[in-house]
């Protein structure tokens, strides 16, 4: 074997405290070095070429580059090594730098312990074995998990560029909590106006199929290669049937057994539904908690009255199957119930502010319903209790969010932007009010963010008070909201006729089970994990999975919209490609010695451990050994270091590789 | 009613908003925060609450939420705010200390779980320790008559209390129209209600003896 060194001087990083010259000159005598040399940058194009052409002169084998940390540079003298005709995985790096000069001062030790590094080195290359990227094929499908803005950001864009996609939503309808807004700060548009043609464009996407009332119950396999299993609940309605005319929802017999969780509980629903009319897809659910039927077999007013014969009450639930190359998780969100601690709830839940006694104390979510034009009121800002007008008003933030005792310990991020929107769409349809907000601190960062909440206090004649609320109790009618104003150093107290507190941003509760379920990790909070916090932020740390929107952390609509197009230009840049190339640095199970203890599958961080059966000539099992799932290890070495057999091996780094290294010391 | 406005306050103590314009202005020597870096108050209060003061983050609920804050002259959050700008001087003068009745309302509402009762008994014990010029000299007064009381029974004897109380003072005459109607509603029992192991209790006072506790 011919074997060529190449120092770097690292321009005087490394030169500085290490004889470049030197290390090459002695490195020349070393046994099986045809060639060696030095030269100031080794990653320049001029390194490079010169790389290049020794290779070639003198027929080099392999080649150990003593330079700066693989980390860094092991990229492109493997890509040198290509160009030269070289297997890539017969280039080693001695790391001369980060393990050499940086680190030490006296040049004559520096430069022995260079060329003992280069030694093992060496050691290591002669033992070296090519290696070939392993490629796995890509399923150019993708499922996008929650039916938000988010998913449907996520699912359109992947779509537009020409590939499958499976949208599944647990509600009977997509559009998620964007649908239940009035207006969007900070430019108060209309949310349904924005959001409901894309949700038309999802439903009529050729690209698109959509599962709605449905949830995501097991995933398998890796990248590019998984299996989703999806439940489709049983909505009672044959799809294709309905025609979407409403007729059974008008003439249901049960009006006021369930609240409409759409309108958050402010109205009521029939027992046959569509969460709100411009529902996609616009057709009913049947609820066999209170539909009539399931109790006692009768009624049946919704098949008389249904010309079409699209109800089916002994529909049952179905599983689809799908293959699917990548997902994107867009789960989204839910407020924090600020009622009293409820059993089953983590959150301890606020007793002094007398949400879910008063009911004129209400959570964000129900004020944008309130002040929606297609919500319970039409529109008209009323109270809840008796439909009066409320005169004075009081907004308070930070219920939930910033509070290590009763809640989380996190800014929910938007609910001082939509404090800001409530005070003013309730300024701007009840001119005589009074509006107050209760506020710690304004976190307005973004773009007009800051204008919007001046223009609240400035135009709309907002009155602010720096402050945390401590209590609210009902008296002779009003709402004594009793607070501080921290700036003035004076107690307030308001008689307010109504108040809307900010609820903080929480995961969904079985947020943690769909990501057991995907394989993905989460946080304490139940808000899934990205891979990096600032250079990979759409994507989770299991490869083919990404992320968006709010179920990562809060975010408002602008923030959720360009996360979804990043994570769908992810994907779209996977299915680029028919196949996935992958480094082929990935453990191998020597089948004959495995014991078949399983260790190794119990400490895998990614799950890439399987059971295999070995079986006989008659086809029964006899042995049982681990198997390595190539589409999943990242080459770790975790399982390698466990294995008490000794039967499993990283390529690229087997015990031979490394001992030869360690004895050449 | 609206805000920055209360009846009961102006019920109880009409000069509130000008008492608190005065006292809350700095003095005008040494207004540079964070530089009393030599003082052992904050590690005090750390080893008295086990907990430290910038866990406060200045919402301002406990003083919202105060049952005697209309009595103070500072409000709660701002006494915090002091001994965390290390305007100890002020903090300890302040009268809000020895109004602070210790009912725990702040310290169960905080959203920092910042035990401010204890912080307050804390700043109380500092302010006597130091023999600060106590405000609220009277009240010290009565923290002493009620704690002999529970040496003495282990149970609060109210007539005892009043009388000790007012032998102090040499205030007499205050409050004396609230007696009958105390009395009759038999929150004034005439015999002390004593406590069967009262050894117990003596021992507890032994223990917690003031020149010990000075001692940490």
């Amino acid at each position: 074997m011919k074997i060529g060194v190449f120092i770097c001087h690292c321009g005087e990083n490394i030169s500085r405290t290490v004889d470049c010259p030197k290390v090459a000159e002695v490195c020349r005598n070393f046994p099986g070095v045809e060639y060696s040399t030095n030269y100031k940058y080794m990653c320049s194009d001029p390194g490079q070429k010169l790389i290049k052409d020794a290779v070639l002169e003198n027929k080099l084998d392999a080649i150990v580059v003593g330079s700066c940390s693989p980390h860094m540079h092991e990229r492109t003298f493997r890509n040198a090594a290509i160009s030269a005709g070289i297997n890539p995985f017969l280039v080693e790096i001695a790391n001369l730098r980060e393990q050499c000069s940086w680190v030490h001062d006296d040049v004559e030790e520096a430069t022995q312990k260079a060329i003992e590094l280069v030694r093992m080195a060496l050691e290591k290359v002669k033992r070296d074995k090519p290696l070939t990227k392993i490629k796995v094929n890509v399923t150019k499908r993708i499922l996008v998990i929650g039916g938000g803005i988010a998913g449907i950001q996520a699912a359109l864009d992947v779509a537009n560029a020409g590939y499958e996609v499976i949208l599944v939503e647990k509600e009977p309808s997509i559009g998620g909590h964007m649908s239940q807004l009035s207006e969007t700060f900070p430019t108060l548009d209309c949310s349904q106006c924005i959001l409901t043609p894309r949700m038309v464009e999802v439903y009529q996407h050729p690209k698109i199929k959509l599962f709605t009332y449905s949830e995501v119950v097991k995933v398998e396999g890796f990248i590019g290669n998984f299996k989703a299993t999806i439940k489709k609940k049983a909505r009672h309605i044959i799809d294709d049937r309905c025609s979407g005319c409403g007729l059974c929802m008008e003439n249901c017999p049960i009006k006021k057994k369930a609240y409409n969780s759409f309108e958050e509980n402010l109205a009521f629903r029939p027992a046959i539904y569509t969460p709100f009319p411009q529902a996609v897809p616009n057709i009913p659910v049947i609820d066999e908690t209170i539909c009539t039927h399931y109790k006692n077999g009768k009624c049946g007013m919704c098949v008389k009255v249904c010309d079409r014969e699209a109800i089916d009450f002994d529909q049952e639930d179905t599983m689809f199957v799908a293959d699917i190359g990548a997902i994107i998780v867009a789960t989204g969100f839910k407020l924090y119930n600020i009622e009293k601690k409820s059993s089953g709830s983590i959150y301890k839940g606020y007793g002094e502010y007398g949400y879910g006694k008063y009911r004129d104390v209400i959570d964000g979510l129900q004020f944008e319903r309130i002040a929606s034009a297609s919500g319970p009121t039409s529109g008209e800002i009323k109270r809840p209790s008796d439909g009066k007008v409320p005169k004075k008003i009081v907004f308070i933030q930070c219920v939930g969010s910033r509070d290590e005792s009763k809640g989380i310990s996190y800014c929910s991020k938007i609910c001082c932007m939509y404090t800001a929107k409530h005070a003013m769409l309730y300024k701007h349809k009840v001119h005589d009010g009074e509006a107050y907000v209760f506020y710690m601190d304004i976190r307005a960062g973004g773009k007009m963010y800051e204008e919007f909440v001046r223009r609240a206090i400035e135009e709309d004649n907002v009155k602010y008070i720096r402050g945390r609320v401590s209590r609210i109790y009902e008296e002779k009618g009003k709402y004594i909201v009793k607070g501080e104003d921290t700036i003035a150093g004076m107690p307030v107290v308001v008689d307010a006729d109504m108040v809307v507190l900010a609820s903080a941003m929480i995961p969904h509760d079985n947020a943690p089970l769909l990501a057991r379920t995907i394989g993905i990790p989460y946080d304490k909070y139940g808000f899934y994990n990205e891979a990096h916090p600032k250079l990979r932020p759409v994507e989770s740390t299991t490869s083919g999975v990404f992320l968006a929107g709010a179920c990562q952390s809060p975010r408002d609509i602008p923030d959720t919209v360009s996360m979804a197009s990043a994570a769908a230009s992810k994907a779209i840049i996977l299915f680029s490609s028919d196949q996935l190339e992958r480094e082929p640095v990935v453990a191998k199970v020597n089948e004959d010695i495995c014991q078949g203890c399983f260790y190794c599958k119990k400490v895998c961080p990614f799950g890439a451990i399987e059971v295999k059966d070995i079986k006989d000539i008659n086809g029964i099992v006899f042995k049982e050994v681990a198997y390595i799932n190539q589409g999943v290890c990242k080459g770790c070495g975790t399982c390698t270091a466990t294995c008490l057999s000794k039967s499993i091996e990283l390529a690229g780094f087997n015990n031979e590789e490394i001992f030869a290294q360690i004895a050449a010391l | 009613m609206g805000a920055y406005v209360n009846k009961d306050a102006k019920k109880l103590q009409p000069s509130f908003v000008s008492a608190n314009l005065l006292t809350d202005t700095l003095p005008e020597n040494n207004h540079t925060p964070f530089q009393k870096n030599n003082s052992d108050i904050p590690e005090e209060i750390r080893n008295r609450t086990f907990q430290d003061v910038s866990l406060c983050y200045q919402c301002g609920k406990c003083s919202a939420g105060c049952p005697v804050r209309y009595y103070m002259d500072i409000a709660p959050n701002k006494i915090v705010r002091l001994i965390q700008l290390g305007f100890y001087d002020e903090a300890l003068k302040s009268s809000t200390p020895w109004i602070c009745a210790g009912c725990l309302t702040c310290s169960v509402r905080c959203p920092k779980e910042f035990n401010l009762a204890g912080f307050m008994d804390a700043v109380r014990e500092i302010a006597v320790k130091k023999k600060v010029k106590v405000k609220e000299k009277d009240i010290l007064k009565f923290h002493k008559a009620f704690l002999n009381q529970i040496k003495r029974y282990g149970r609060l004897y109210e007539i005892g209390l009043v009388g000790e109380y007012k032998m102090k003072t040499l205030d007499l005459l205050s409050d004396v129209e609230t007696a009958p109607g105390l009395f009759l509603k038999g929150k004034l029992g005439l015999l002390p209600d004593k406590v069967k192991d009262r050894k117990s209790i003596k021992k507890i006072f032994k223990k917690t003896d003031k020149k010990k506790i000075n001692k940490h």
